[in-house]
C-alpha cells in the first residue's frame, strides 16, 4: 500500500494558507447534524472539542479520569514554544521550524513542521485571551525564556506550571460548551475498541469504569487525542492512568503505527530510590537555564557536593559542547549522563544520578530570582527527596518522558482509517526523532485548535457516509469482544498482580529499547516479551467482579496492550540500523559518541501495519523530503 | 517501619460502608503515602482480598486526582502537600492512621476512598471561563497585564480541583475553590466582561449542587495543597454582592 501524506506542493510559506482555502466547508446550519467522538480531554483533544464545538458540530468527549481537566498535559512544567520574536533575538517562523527539523534529527516531515511554527503564534494570542495568566515583565509584556534545543528566548511560561495553566484554558472552554449543550462529557469511560463500518471509523466501544457497563457510542468522525505510550515502560514521567490501549486498539483495527522505537528520555527526573517505586518525577527542563551540571572527576568520589572543589568537577555539558553547554537537546543530555555514570561517576546511592547545581546562579542573580523563576519546581523537589535543593545541588537521571511515535496521520492528521484523526502525542506528525523541549504543548494545542477543525470539515462534507446506529452488526461484535477480553482477565485467576507483570516489562525496556539498544539486546527483548506476555495472560490474577470499580482490572486490560506494544517498539528499533534522535543504536556512532544517522537508507517514517493475531507486521515506509532544511550530522558544540 | 491502618471500605454509592484495619509491616520512610498504599494493596491481592480503590493519576501534586482524609485531615499532616507528594519520612514507626474519602455531600462515595467531584466541573461549566471562541484573538502583547495582576490571576489559578477544601470545611462549602477561579479571571483585563455575569451564575450553581455556605472558618486555605487564599473567597463575594448592587446580571 502506497502511504499517501497528502501533502500540497508549491513554496512551504503559502503551503497551509492555499491548502485550507482549498478544503471543503460544512455549512453552518449542517454542522449540527454531524456528530464527532473525541477520546481524550487534555492539549490535543480538549483544544479540538471545545473547537468543535463552538463550531457547531455534536461533540462527544470521553476520558478516563474524573474530570477532563485531570488529563496528563497538566503535568507540563517549562513552557510553549511560539515564533513571536517579541525580544527582537531574531527569531522567526522559519527559525522555530529550522530548530525544530534539525532538533527531530531530519526525521520529520518538513511540511507539518512549518505549519507547526506557523500556527505558534496564534497559540499564545487564543491562550491570552483565555484568561492564562502568562508570566509578564513590568510594563504588561509577556516574558520569554530560553530552552533546550535554541538560541533565542521563544519559551513561554506560566511558572512552572504552563501546562496546566494552558489546559484549564481548554478545559475551562470545553466546560463552557458542556455548558451550552454542545459537547457531552463521559468522565470514568475508557475507549476499548474501535469500530470500523465499510472501511470508516464509525464509533468506538467503552467501559464505563463505575458501573463497568460495555457501551457503543456512533459517529461521522472519531478523533483520538489519547497520548503517548510511555508508561509501556512502568516506570516514566507519565502519570499512572496513561495508557496506549486506544490507539492500540485503532492499530489492530488497521490504522498504521508510525515511529514506535521513537521514544524521549528526559534528561532532568530525580533519579529512582527503590522497587516500590511507582513513577518518576520530571524536574523541568528550563532549570538547565540557570543549573549547572557536573560529576566528579574521578571515579568513585563519594564526597558531599560542596567538599568537592571547583577544579575536581566535570561540568561534562559546557565542556563537550561549548556554543549550546547546559541547553543541549534533551537526547544529548541525557545519552551523556548515562555515559558518565556508566564510566562510575554518577552520584547518589545508587551511582544513577549527576548533580543539577544552583549555587552559581543564586550567587550571580540572587536567591530571590531563582525563587521567582524555579519556586515551585525546588518545593516539589525537597517534598520528594526531603533536601534542599538551595543548598545542596540537586540529584538528577533521565527517565522515559515522551514517545515521538505513534498512529500514522496525514497532512490532515488522517490515520490510515478514513474519518478516524489522531491528535498530539498520540500521533507521530511534528517531532520527528526527538521531540525539543516546551513543543509538545505547542503541538496538542496546534493540532486541537488550528489543524484539525478545518481538516474534519473537509472530511465530513465530502464523504457521505450512510446512516448507522449502535444496533449495527460491527458493533455488536466489537461489545462481545471486549466483554470477551474483560471477562478473560477476571478468569485466569492466577497468583501475580498486574503490577509485577508490568514492572518486569518495564525493566525490559528500558534495559534494551532505552538510553542504548544493540541488535543483540533487542533480539534478546524481542524472545522475552512473548514470554512474559505469554506468562501474563496464564498467571495475572485480578480480584473483583466486571460490573463495578475495579482498578485493577483497568490496569489488567492497559498492560495487556502494552505487552503487545512493546514488541513493535523492539521491532522498529531493530529495523532502524542507525541513530537518530531519541534512538540510539550503540553500533551507529560518531568516533566521539554521537548518533550516526543513515540519511540514504534511513530518512523515511517506518509505518507497520497489523497483520493478524501471530502474523509479523508488515513494514511500509514514507520517504522523507527535505528541500528547505539540508540534513547534516546535528553539532550543539 | 511498620504502620497500622484504618481505611474506610465502602463497596458503591449505595451500600454502607465500615472502616477496617490493616497493619504494613514493610513502609520505606522513601516511599510516598500512595506508595505505600500499593504496597497494602499487593500484599491483599496476594491474599486474595480486593485492594483499597483509590484516585491519583499524575503523583506529581498537579492532576488534582488525589485526595483523602488522614487522621481526619485532608491530604495528611504535611502543608501544601497532596497525599501523593507525602512522603513516609513525616511518619513514625507504629503509627496509627485513619483514612477516609472526602465527607460532604455534594461529593458522593463512590468506592473505598473514591468520590464524584463533577458538581466541581458542573461549577465551571456555570461560567469558569472565559468566552474567547478559537480565532478570535487579538495578538497576545494587545493586552497589557500588568505583572502584580498576572501574579494574582496565577497564585488563584494554581487551583488543582482536588475537593480539600470542601472536605476539610464544617460547612462543605466550595468557596475556596469557586472563589479561586473567579479570581482567576476576574482580576485580567480579558477577564473583565464577563466578570459579575461569572460571580453570579457559579455561586448560584455552587449553591445548586448542596455544598454549603461559607462561614470564614479558614479550614480550607490551611489544607490546599496550592496554597490558595482566603483573599480568594472576599474576591468572590464583592464580585458577587457588586453584581447584585449593580443588577445588570440577567437573572439576578
Amino acid at each position: 500500500m502506497e502511504l499517501d501524506a497528502k501533502i500540497p506542493g508549491g513554496p512551504i510559506e503559502t503551503l497551509w494558507d492555499k491548502y485550507k482555502f482549498n478544503l471543503k466547508l460544512v455549512n453552518p446550519a449542517n454542522k449540527r447534524k454531524y456528530n464527532i467522538i473525541m477520546v481524550g480531554s487534555g492539549l490535543a483533544g480538549g483544544s479540538a472539542a471545545a473547537t468543535l464545538g463552538e463550531l457547531g458540530y455534536n461533540v462527544q468527549c470521553f476520558c478516563f479520569q474524573d474530570s477532563p481537566r485531570r488529563a496528563h498535559s497538566i503535568a507540563a512544567q517549562g513552557g510553549i514554544n511560539a515564533a513571536k520574536n517579541y525580544h527582537g533575538d531574531g527569531d522567526s517562523i522559519y527559525r522555530l521550524f529550522y530548530d525544530t527539523v534539525k532538533g527531530g534529527d531530519f526525521r520529520a516531515r518538513e511540511a507539518n513542521v512549518y505549519r507547526l511554527a506557523q500556527i505558534s503564534v496564534n497559540i499564545i494570542d487564543q491562550c491570552v485571551a483565555q484568561g492564562v495568566p502568562f508570566a509578564r515583565e513590568y510594563g504588561g509584556m509577556l516574558d520569554n525564556r530560553s530552552f533546550g534545543g535554541a538560541q533565542v528566548s521563544r519559551t513561554f511560561y506560566a511558572r512552572g506550571q504552563t501546562g496546566q495553566q494552558l489546559l484549564l484554558g481548554a478545559y475551562q472552554a470545553l466546560e463552557r460548551q458542556i455548558g451550552a449543550g454542545q459537547v457531552t462529557m463521559y468522565p470514568r469511560h475508557e475507549m476499548l475498541d474501535l469500530v470500523v463500518i465499510d472501511g470508516n471509523a464509525r464509533g468506538i466501544v467503552t467501559r464505563d469504569l463505575i458501573t463497568g457497563k460495555i457501551e457503543s457510542y456512533v459517529a461521522d468522525a472519531v478523533v483520538l487525542g489519547t497520548g503517548g505510550y510511555g508508561n509501556a515502560y512502568y516506570l516514566s514521567t507519565n502519570a499512572k492512568g496513561c495508557n496506549a490501549t486506544a490507539i492500540w486498539r485503532a492499530y489492530k483495527k488497521g490504522a498504521f503505527f508510525a515511529n514506535p522505537c521513537f521514544t524521549q528520555i528526559h534528561p532532568t527526573c530525580i533519579p529512582v530510590t527503590g522497587e516500590y517505586q511507582s513513577k518518576l518525577t520530571l524536574m523541568s527542563e528550563s532549570l538547565r537555564n540557570d543549573g549547572r551540571i557536573w560529576v566528579p572527576m574521578t571515579k568513585g568520589d563519594k564526597r558531599p557536593p560542596n567538599q568537592i572543589p571547583e577544579a575536581e568537577r566535570d561540568y561534562y555539558l559546557e565542556r563537550r559542547y561549548p556554543s549550546f553547554g547546559n541547553l543541549v537537546p534533551r537526547d544529548v543530555a541525557s545519552r551523556n549522563a548515562k555515559a558518565v555514570c556508566d564510566e562510575g561517576r554518577g552520584v547518589g546511592e545508587s551511582g544513577l544520578g549527576v548533580y543539577l547545581d544552583f549555587s552559581e546562579a543564586i550567587q550571580r542573580l540572587g536567591k530571590h530570582v531563582i525563587v521567582e523563576r524555579y519556586g515551585n519546581l525546588f518545593d516539589m523537589y525537597e517534598r520528594i527527596t526531603g533536601e534542599n535543593p538551595y543548598e545542596v545541588p540537586m540529584r538528577i537521571y533521565p527517565a522515559i518522558h515522551y514517545t515521538m511515535g505513534g498512529l500514522w496521520v496525514d497532512y490532515n492528521l488522517m490515520s490510515t482509517i478514513p474519518g478516524l484523526y489522531v491528535t498530539g502525542e498520540a500521533n507521530f506528525s511534528d517531532h520527528g526523532a526527538n521531540r525539543l523541549g516546551a513543543s509538545a504543548l505547542m503541538q496538542g494545542l496546534a493540532d486541537g485548535y488550528f489543524v484539525l477543525p478545518y481538516t474534519i470539515g473537509d472530511y465530513l462534507a465530502s464523504s457521505k457516509q450512510p446512516k448507522v446506529d449502535t444496533s449495527h452488526a460491527a458493533f455488536r461484535d466489537a461489545e462481545t469482544q471486549v466483554a470477551y477480553r474483560t471477562d478473560r482477565l477476571l478468569h485466569i485467576k492466577g497468583t501475580r498482580s498486574v503490577d509485577s507483570f508490568h514492572r518486569d516489562l518495564g525493566k525490559l525496556l528500558w534495559e534494551y529499547c532505552g538510553m542504548g539498544r544493540t541488535a543483540e539486546g533487542l533480539r534478546h527483548a524481542l524472545e522475552k516479551i512473548p514470554v512474559l506476555r505469554e506468562q501474563f495472560w496464564r498467571d495475572v490474577k485480578v480480584l473483583g467482579a466486571g460490573e463495578e470499580l475495579n482498578q485493577s482490572l483497568e490496569k489488567a486490560g492497559r498492560v495487556g496492550d502494552f505487552l503487545e506494544l512493546a514488541e513493535l517498539i523492539c521491532l522498529d528499533a531493530l529495523e532502524r540500523n542507525e541513530s537518530c534522535g531519541g534512538h540510539f543504536r550503540e553500533e551507529y556512532q560518531t568516533p566521539d559518541g554521537e548518533a550516526l544517522r543513515n540519511d540514504a537508507e534511513y530518512s523515511y517514517v517506518a509505518a507497520w501495519q497489523y497483520q493478524g493475531e501471530g502474523q509479523p507486521p508488515a513494514l511500509h515506509k514514507e520517504p522523507l523530503h527535505f528541500d528547505y532544511v539540508h540534513p547534516s550530522q546535528r553539532s550543539y558544540k | 517501619m511498620k504502620l497500622t491502618l484504618h481505611i474506610w471500605r465502602q463497596k458503591n454509592t449505595n451500600e454502607t460502608g465500615r472502616m477496617v484495619r490493616y497493619e504494613v509491616p514493610d513502609v520505606n520512610p522513601e516511599m510516598s503515602f500512595l506508595e505505600m498504599l500499593d504496597v497494602l494493596n499487593e500484599h491483599l491481592i496476594d491474599k486474595g482480598e480486593e485492594p483499597v480503590a483509590f484516585d491519583h493519576d499524575c503523583r506529581e501534586g498537579i492532576c488534582g486526582m488525589c485526595g483523602f482524609m488522614i487522621n481526619g485531615v485532608a491530604h495528611g499532616p504535611e502543608r501544601s502537600t497532596t497525599v501523593c507528594q507525602l512522603h513516609m519520612r513525616h511518619f513514625k514507626d507504629g503509627d496509627e492512621l485513619y483514612l477516609e474519602p472526602w465527607r460532604a455531600r455534594a461529593f458522593p462515595i463512590v468506592k473505598d476512598l473514591v468520590v464524584n467531584r463533577s458538581a466541581f466541573d458542573r461549577i465551571i461549566a456555570a461560567g469558569g471561563f472565559i468566552s474567547a471562541p478559537t480565532g478570535s484573538a487579538p495578538d497576545g502583547n494587545a493586552i497589557l497585564v500588568p505583572k502584580e495582576a498576572a501574579d494574582i490571576s496565577m497564585d488563584a489559578a494554581a487551583c488543582i480541583g482536588c475537593g480539600a477544601c470542601v472536605a476539610m470545611c464544617p460547612n462543605a462549602a466550595a468557596a475556596l475553590f469557586t472563589g479561586a477561579k473567579i479570581t482567576h479571571l476576574g482580576v485580567l483585563p480579558q477577564g473583565q466582561p464577563e466578570r459579575y455575569r461569572r460571580a453570579v451564575a457559579m455561586v448560584a450553581q455552587a449553591s445548586a449542587e448542596m455544598f454549603g455556605y461559607c462561614t470564614n472558618v479558614g479550614e480550607c486555605e490551611a489544607v490546599c495543597p496550592k496554597d490558595i487564599k482566603l483573599e480568594a473567597i472576599a474576591r468572590m463575594n464583592r464580585d458577587f454582592f457588586k453584581a447584585k448592587v449593580i443588577s445588570r446580571v440577567a437573572g439576578s
